[in-house]
């Protein structure tokens, strides 16, 4: 066990340092240095099929991490530089796609789904405390009734 | 009633089994394009045969559709694809070429090697051009008509059986226009 969690510490202590190998940037504020933090791990790198920006690797990313840096410099707003990429890569590059009528499954299929689980368990538990509350005779039709009535006769003259 | 009220669940499973299935048959590292329909962007670059000279989005344009291919000498894949390019060169199809994130040396070494196909290459080394293409990568191929609209884009080597199933009928529609 302890050997397991020392091997834990390590890998976990390894990834720190690979992540803080990351080419370095010059701000003009800490302001800017944390919406380009913010933004770089919004986007999402259109090479790799599963990193953002700030953690690929991969040249393009470089490239993206240098554009962003460049227009962040140039006093643009968030929404405008995440524009300038769309525009350019798609919306693949949002790890937020944007509400419209592709997208509307995506974003409130679950919760039609939780919704749809909800009202069917309210239906079952509505039905059951009916069935528990009724009085005994109001269960059955008279027909039933008489044909219960009957059975128990026969078994218990 | 009741009955149909039992077949929900397997309509729902259906419905997802369906989405997955389609799931199976997409390429996840195919993202799409989103320069359809839209003119070559602006670029001043220099020519990489002849680096003097600044080649601009008209030179690109030369009144027939062309293709305008993203390519490097680090790519493994462009090499393979190169014989393919040259062979469409020969038969008439106009090629032109982004150096794309590439030594301008190692770039003119290759082609002598290798044979240029290139009515025209531009160098950009530090992919501006592709960022305002949406390059990611290399080979890439756009596909422009006359006028310099991006009608098409492949990524990958394109080959025998990717011109004849997509590019060619796409290029022949194009010069008829």
């Amino acid at each position: 066990m302890k050997r397991l969690l020392a091997v834990l510490f390590c890998s976990l202590a390894l990834g720190g340092f690979a992540q803080a190998a990351i080419d370095t940037y010059e701000f003009s504020s800490e302001a800017e240095r944390q919406r380009f933090r913010q933004l770089t791990s919004e986007l999402r790198c259109p090479k790799c099929q599963n990193q953002n920006i700030a953690d690929s690797d991969a040249p393009i990313a470089m490239d993206l991490r240098r554009e962003i840096h460049r227009m962040l410099e140039s006093g643009r707003s968030d929404d405008q530089i995440v524009e300038h990429l769309v525009d350019r890569y798609g919306d693949f590059v949002r790890y937020k796609p944007p509400v419209e009528l592709r997208t509307l499954l995506l974003w409130y299929g679950p919760w039609v789904l939780l919704g749809g689980g909800l009202l069917t368990l309210a239906v079952i538990v509505v039905r059951r405390r009916r069935v528990e509350n009724a009085p005994h005779n109001a269960l059955l039709s008279a027909e039933e009734q008489e044909r219960l009535s009957q059975l128990l006769d026969k078994k218990d003259p | 009633m009741r009955r149909a009220l039992l077949l929900i669940p397997l309509a729902i499973f259906l419905v997802v089994a369906g989405f997955l299935y389609k799931g199976l048959f997409l390429d996840p590292r195919d993202i799409g394009t989103t320069m359809i329909g839209k003119p070559l962007p602006a670029f001043s670059l220099p020519s990489l045969e002849n680096p003097e000279r600044t080649l601009g989005t008209a030179d690109f344009v030369p009144g027939e559709p062309a293709l305008v291919n993203v390519w490097a000498t680090w790519c493994p894949t462009c090499r393979a694809e190169h014989e393919m390019l040259n062979r469409l060169a020969e038969q008439g199809v106009a090629v032109y070429g982004i150096n794309y994130k590439d030594s301008g040396d190692a770039a003119r070494r290759w082609l002598n090697e290798l044979g240029n196909p290139y009515r025209l290459n531009v160098e950009d080394p530090r992919g501006e051009l592709g960022f305002d293409l949406g390059v990611y990568g290399a080979p890439e191929t756009f596909l422009i008509d006359r006028d310099g609209i991006i009608r098409h884009k492949y990524v990958g080597a394109i080959d025998e059986r990717v011109w004849r199933q997509q590019l060619a009928p796409l290029y022949q529609e194009l010069l008829e226009q």
